[in-house]
């Protein structure tokens, strides 16, 4: 109850300091509205765009993925880091100097073409959507387990938070509503993870307690795990299963599609000069691998935690959070021997992907399933990986305080990132659609309320897949990345390192590596399921990291074709000298 | 025509710089962290194994000091064909 109470009070804080930011900084004109007025401190930009790409799959669902994969994992985590380097080093700062609006603003102007800026909308309109439906699946699981109010209802909340600071603040309010977001999260992420670290292995920091040793022993934490879960039937801890191959492409597919997406790139345009651009994009990944170097600690803890807690415990006494993640329904157990204990394992507990409860309970008091049991393994625990993070600070008997923090920073993740992807969603309609492309004429002033409208209807669409979640929704994470990556980053890094490129060789490549990679994802994903193995997969290369050659095509189906198609315009030729200085 | 020149010269060390910090970025995270993280494992340090540390810890590391070293290079390179150009 007094947890209840404390969640209740930080929720509450931290959305009025959101607020209270909002009404301090509302925009006035379109260019306060898209690039917060290019007055942002490098600094707080990287605070900001650290907030804006941490989202709630960065705070509540990776570490959970990484404790259950393992050394697999790593993808992730050099994944969703090295973008930055290449956005660094090869976007941030030419884009910045080009110093237009939006992403496909780049793309339209470099290829002196409305189709080429179409294509780019429509890359960027289906990337950014795909990210915002697991925001809101976010939002809605903190505000169902910690102040156990309806999905929906929570789902509602966080809409008229952000509609009330994206549609009147645009960038800017955005801007320092995520700088402060970044503050609640970080904070909210390390102080758990820093309690564990001591409890564990008594070292103070989580990313040299991860290689310490437990408390009261001579063993190494990740020793001790590779055993529990070798034992458990589980591969090591600290070994790969996937080939080589695929973790290459995965992981290239992850970091040239970080550095494509959208929502990342704009938050370059706001600040003040280029070199303040290359500085932005170190201080973001200071802020960034702040939260992801910790996370793989947080993983290892979490999940000798789990084990320890609940292996062979007699349900009736089994932790109160093993319970409240039951009532949730993210958390099942069906006792195949009949013995009242809890016993995890390798293999799905269940039949079929998700439990089905009925409403009634077993003779130990556990929520009894429909599900058949399934028989090729002795595992009794189903559990939602999305948990663990959100769980931890309970599994670890840490106080009322900390759990209310990890809800604040859980919802500060998930809103930071909606926020900025509806940003670039509206900016994109009302700049690129309507003002250059099919309303060249509209004022200023009728361009910043087409903005703010377009903004309010994609929050509706948000909300709306928040609240009836596609089930798609995490088989199309591999779509955004892998689309980022095979669409938007070759055509802006081959706009500014080649001068050749023309207007045909941008929009073929654009839409060769598009068909090539949706095509693959949906065969795999969406039509022939079964065949999703690697027995099946070209090369061995699986749905997730096939955007890394659907970009390989779009560099030479874009070389090609401009090599046999006509030189681009003198004054293209210009303007990538122009952005090429500082 | 100086100008264009100097352009040219300040493209080149700009191209040189970056290719040469994104081998690094390529040798940390693909190489160590992937395709001979399982020789690295030989090493354990402290509770590591070594190719795990990179693929889990060591290549994030790496790619913020890559990131600081590019703005200072840049920021030098700025400075010798920019700054000095306004005061002539």
């Amino acid at each position: 109850m007094e947890a209840k109470g404390l969640t209740y009070l930080f929720v509450g804080l931290s959305f009025a300091l959101y607020i209270g930011i909002a009404f301090w900084s509302r925009a006035k004109s379109t260019n306060d509205f898209y690039v917060a007025g290019k007055g942002v401190h490098p600094v707080a930009n990287g605070m900001a765009t650290a907030a804006d790409w941490m989202s709630a799959a960065s705070f509540i669902s990776m570490a959970g993925l990484i404790a259950f994969l393992g050394r697999d994992g790593s993808v992730y985590l050099m994944g969703w880091t090295g973008g930055y380097v290449l956005l660094a080093l090869l976007l941030a700062p030419y884009l910045r100097k080009f110093g237009q609006y939006t992403v496909p603003d780049f793309i339209g102007t470099r290829y002196y073409s409305n189709a080429a800026r179409l294509v780019a909308v429509i890359c960027l309109i289906f990337v950014s959507f795909t990210y915002v439906a697991g925001q809101m699946r976010g939002v809605g699981i903190v505000f169902s387990r910690f102040l156990e109010v309806d999905i929906d209802v929570g789902v509602v909340i966080g809409m008229v938070i952000v509609f009330f600071y994206a549609v009147m603040g645009g960038m800017k309010g955005i801007t320092y509503t995520q700088v402060a977001q970044y503050c609640v999260m970080i904070f909210a992420y390390l102080v758990p993870a820093i309690f564990i670290s001591i409890l564990i292995t008594g070292n103070p920091i989580p990313q040299l307690g991860f290689g310490d040793t437990l408390v009261n022993s001579p063993t190494y934490l990740l020793d001790k795990l590779d055993q529990v879960t070798t034992d458990l039937g589980f591969n090591a801890y600290t070994e790969n299963t996937k080939s080589n191959i695929d973790i290459f492409c995965i992981t290239a597919a992850l970091m040239f599609g970080t550095a494509g997406l959208p929502h990342v790139i704009v938050r370059f345009f706001t600040v003040p000069k280029v070199s303040d651009a290359r500085k932005s994009a170190g201080y973001a990944l200071v802020f960034i691998a702040l939260l992801y170097t910790t996370a793989p600690a947080v993983a290892a803890f979490a999940r000798i935690n789990f084990i320890d807690s609940i292996q062979d415990v007699n349900y009736s006494v089994a932790p109160n959070w093993f319970k409240n993640w039951e009532n949730v329904g993210l958390i099942a157990w069906r006792d195949k021997n009949k013995d009242g204990k809890i016993q995890y394992s390798a293999g799905n507990a269940l039949e079929g992907v998700r439990p089905v409860y009925s409403d009634t309970r077993g003779d130990s008091g556990e929520r009894v399933l429909d599900n058949k049991p399934n028989s090729t393994n002795s595992n009794e625990v189903y559990i939602d990986r999305d948990i663990m993070v959100l769980a931890n600070p309970e599994i670890a008997k840490l106080p009322g305080w900390v759990i209310a923090l990890v809800a604040a920073g859980g919802l500060a993740a998930a809103l930071s990132t909606a926020a900025g992807l509806l940003l670039v969603i509206s900016s994109s309609i009302s700049h690129d659609l309507l003002k250059k492309t099919f309303m060249p004429k509209i004022t200023e002033r009728e361009e910043l309320l087409y903005a703010r409208i377009a903004a309010g209807f994609a929050i509706l669409i948000a909300g709306l897949f928040g609240i009836y979640p596609p089930a798609f929704v995490a088989q199309v994470v591999a779509f955004a990345f892998g689309l980022a990556a095979s669409t938007i980053f070759p055509a802006l890094l081959m706009g500014i390192f080649s001068k050749r490129l023309n207007k045909e060789g941008a929009i073929a490549g654009m839409l060769s590596g598009l068909i090539f990679t949706a095509s693959y994802i949906v065969y795999f994903k969406f039509l022939y399921t079964s065949l999703n193995n690697s027995e099946n997969w070209f090369l061995g290369i699986s749905p997730e990291g096939i955007g890394f050659l659907g970009m390989l095509v779009n560099f030479f189906i874009a070389l090609t074709v401009s090599y046999f198609t006509a030189k681009p315009p003198e004054e293209i030729n210009l303007m990538v000298e122009n952005i090429r200085r500082p | 025509m100086k100008n264009r020149n100097s352009n040219q010269e300040y493209w080149r060390a700009n191209l040189k710089i970056v290719s040469v910090l994104l081998l690094v970025w390529f040798v940390v995270s693909f190489g160590f962290g992937i395709l001979w993280s399982e020789t690295l494992d030989q090493i354990q340090i402290g509770g590591f194994k070594l190719g795990f540390w990179f693929a889990q810890q060591g290549s994030i590391y790496v790619f913020v000091i890559l990131i600081f070293i590019y703005v200072f290079l840049m920021n030098r390179l700025d400075k010798k064909y920019f700054e000095s150009n306004d005061r002539d």
